[in-house]
């Protein structure tokens, strides 16, 4: 599909539940919060109505869905949402998640945070959620940078970025956080860009209907810092650069999937496997080793 | 309402402090845990891994006790109640989530068994030193509730009331142990559970749309909600309002943040808890709590018998501070003996309290052991002297 396509696609998405002239997206959002703070063609928009689009495709009544999420541009997600929704702390959604999730099992829970806030500071509850296999579902919002506190480098950001931390260009090595996820024990990893919205779409519903840590990580344009700082244009013009250097390769080695300041960008389904989640391995294990002593635990 | 009897150990045990704490949570309705292992607390979660299989929840260790003091607020607006355990180097990374579940209004407890400090300390010895953080540890303003128990009896005891106070205002809970109490054994009697009162969570009976999360009701408390309930609640730190709604400006911040100080100051007087003996006729009082109260006794008594009418002020919740309390003794022209295992940190309240009005003397000591009786009764002579 070409870019234009694409948007012309997500303009016909454009009609909401009832169907009447209202916004598109009430069923979901708060909209006695709307304005929100985003800056105009920032990417982080794009994620929140392509979430939308695949809860309402999977049907799961929205009363039984929780969104949790750090802090940063990203981590305002949760305060527009009109499901229950919890903006804690930098670095920890994941384990507000965790035991959101284990406190009811029932519930689908889903973080929504920036790269900052999963990896960077809370890179050890990430690492630590995906090798217990703990069942939710992280979207990752990668803008290559801590873009709330005005742009300074990140665990993400490619080497020589230009940010406000590193003006003369960033001399580290950032994740490459498909191969993280993956050798961590993630169950399901993407990777798209704020342009691919029906392919985010999908593996939104893919992710959030397979059990255990499924991770997506979405490449978004942050046209008010990382773009300007890094000469790539507006939001637009970003964009239209995710057209230009994006490469579908499903099933890719996840190692091979790096990003570079100027570099093609693979993207696609890399891993999608199976794996006893946290609590099944705790019900399972203990049944065998308690027998009827043990009180098998739904929440 | 009434204990749930699977959590409920009924019987007369021998029990150390850090077993009869976790007897304590899960007869008060605990059925979530997330720790992360610390000398001298870790045997409270130790045995709460080993019964929650059986009476029915979840343990899980976490990465760390950011993790750990956070995991347990997701799970209360599950619907669990649920604390979290540690120890000093564990309390310090705890501070940031103390202050969410203050802001947030998240009841919940955190158990913070004692040992010296600063920095890694003395791991395996006791003291008293984590008595200011434990209130003024997180940034902002905030106020929270906190027990300090003097026995293993006293650690099942309060920690019931621990759970009951934090689902009554609302608020995080910190329950003071220290490795002497956490290590002793003594006899633990565990009631019937039709005879342990469990305070509910106050959920609303508002229907969605018209609930609000963060608007006061009863004692200046909102009703509580869960997650899945169709409330479609919003739950941030930053100042909000009584939506849950970011609002960041000096009003709301005056209505939120003046509110959950308000809700714990100006009920002190209900949250308030300490004994009291020999102080009618008492020239010097000694005040202290948790393990150094029992040294004190004894002090006290020893003091008494060498002819110093002296008298006795423990203290089982130290925050709220009973300021009136202490107003009142120095009013009567009581000199004070704080007693604590520290180089003086509710000392300054006592002296704050007291207001000049009679000498305030600091029984301090680093901790790593409890106090000699002698040096408590050195004091107290002190203080009878110079009254
Ligand atoms: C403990 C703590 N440290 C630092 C901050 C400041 N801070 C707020 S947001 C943020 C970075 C957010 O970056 P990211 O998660 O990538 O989100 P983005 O704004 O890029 O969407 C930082 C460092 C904080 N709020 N808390
Ligand atoms: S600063 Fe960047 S990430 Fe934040 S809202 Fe603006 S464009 Fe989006
Ligand atoms: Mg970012």
């Amino acid at each position: 599909m070409s870019v234009t396509d694409e948007l012309k696609a997500a303009v016909q998405a454009q009609t909401n539940k009832s169907g009447d002239a209202g916004h598109p997206m009430e069923d979901f959002l708060r909209m006695d919060r709307i304005p929100h703070i985003w800056c105009p063609t920032c990417g982080i928009g794009v994620v929140v109505n392509c979430f939308a689009r695949a809860l309402e495709k999977i049907g799961i009544p929205l009363d039984d869905v929780a969104v949790v999420s750090g802090i940063g541009c990203t981590g305002r997600v949760a305060g527009y949402v009109k499901i229950d929704s919890f903006h804690t702390t930098h670095g920890r959604a994941i384990p507000f998640a965790t035991g959101l999730k284990l406190g009811n099992p029932k519930l689908k829970v889903v973080v929504i945070s920036g790269d900052g806030d999963l990896v960077s500071i809370g890179g050890n509850h990430f690492v630590h959620a995906a090798r217990r296999n703990v069942d939710i579902t992280v979207i990752c919002v990668n803008n290559f940078n801590y873009a709330m506190t005005g742009g300074q480098m990140a665990a993400t950001s490619p080497t020589d970025s230009i940010l406000t931390t590193s003006p003369y260009g960033n001399f580290e090595t950032p994740f490459n956080l498909p191969f993280l996820a993956e050798s961590v024990g993630a169950t399901y990893v993407a990777r798209w860009t704020a342009l691919h919205i029906h392919r985010q779409t999908e593996a939104m519903i893919d992710a959030l209907t397979k059990p255990g840590f499924t991770f997506v990580e979405i490449l978004a344009p942050c046209p008010t810092i990382f773009e300007r700082r890094n000469k790539f244009g507006d939001g637009l013009d970003r964009l239209n650069y995710y057209y230009e250097h994006s490469e579908i390769k499903h099933g890719e080695p996840t190692a091979n999937v790096d990003v570079g300041l100027r570099t093609k960008i693979i993207v696609g389904k890399f891993v999608d496997k199976d794996r006893p989640t946290w609590l099944d391995s705790m019900n399972s294990h203990l049944k065998r080793k308690l027998g009827d002593r043990f009180t098998p635990y739904e929440g | 309402m009434k204990a749930d009897p699977k959590g409920v150990m009924t019987g007369a045990h021998y029990l150390d402090g850090d077993h009869a704490c976790c007897e304590g949570a899960l007869a008060a309705g605990c059925r979530f845990i997330s720790g992360y292992p610390i000398t001298p607390s870790t045997e409270v979660v130790e045995r709460f891994a080993s019964r929650i299989p059986i009476v029915g929840g979840v343990f899980i260790q976490m990465e760390d006790e950011l993790a750990s003091s956070i995991a347990l607020q997701g799970a209360v607006w599950a619907g669990k109640k649920a604390m979290t355990v540690t120890s000093g180097p564990g309390f310090s990374l705890m501070m940031e989530h103390i202050g969410l579940a203050a802001m947030t209004e998240c009841p919940c407890v955190f158990v913070n068994v004692q040992r010296g400090g600063p920095s890694t300390g003395l791991p395996t010895q006791p003291a008293q030193a984590d008595m200011m953080q434990a209130r003024w540890g997180s940034h902002g303003d905030y106020e929270i509730i906190a027990l300090s128990p003097s026995s293993p009896q006293e650690c099942f005891d309060f920690m019931i009331d621990a759970f009951n106070i934090s689902e009554k205002y609302r608020v995080p809970v910190m329950f003071m142990m220290d490795e002497c109490v956490g290590h002793m054994i003594e006899r633990v009697s565990i009631p019937e559970a039709d005879q342990i009162e469990i305070t509910e969570r106050n959920y609303t009976k508002l229907p969605p749309g018209e609930y609000l999360p963060f608007k006061p009701a009863e004692n200046m408390v909102p009703e509580m909600c869960k997650v899945g309930d169709g409330h479609r609640i919003h739950v941030t730190g930053l100042t909000h309002d009584y939506r849950g709604y970011p609002a960041m400006n000096p009003e709301a911040q005056e209505e939120q943040v003046g509110r959950i100080v308000r809700k714990i100051r100006d009920q002190a007087d209900d949250i308030v808890r300490y004994e009291e003996f020999d102080v009618e006729d008492a020239d010097v009082v000694v005040i202290s709590y948790g393990i150094t109260h029992r040294v004190a006794v004894q002090a006290v008594r020893a003091a008494r018998d060498k002819g110093i009418k002296v008298g006795m002020m423990r203290l089982i919740i130290v925050w709220p501070f009973p300021e009136k309390r202490i107003a009142e003794l120095a009013e009567q022209g009581k000199a004070l003996v704080m007693a604590e295992l520290n180089y003086g940190q509710v000392f300054f309240e006592v002296d704050r309290c007291a207001k000049g009005k009679v000498p305030v003397i600091l029984a301090g000591h680093g901790g790593g052991t409890v106090h000699e009786t002698d040096y408590i009764v050195s004091k107290i002579e002190e203080a009878y002297q110079c009254r």
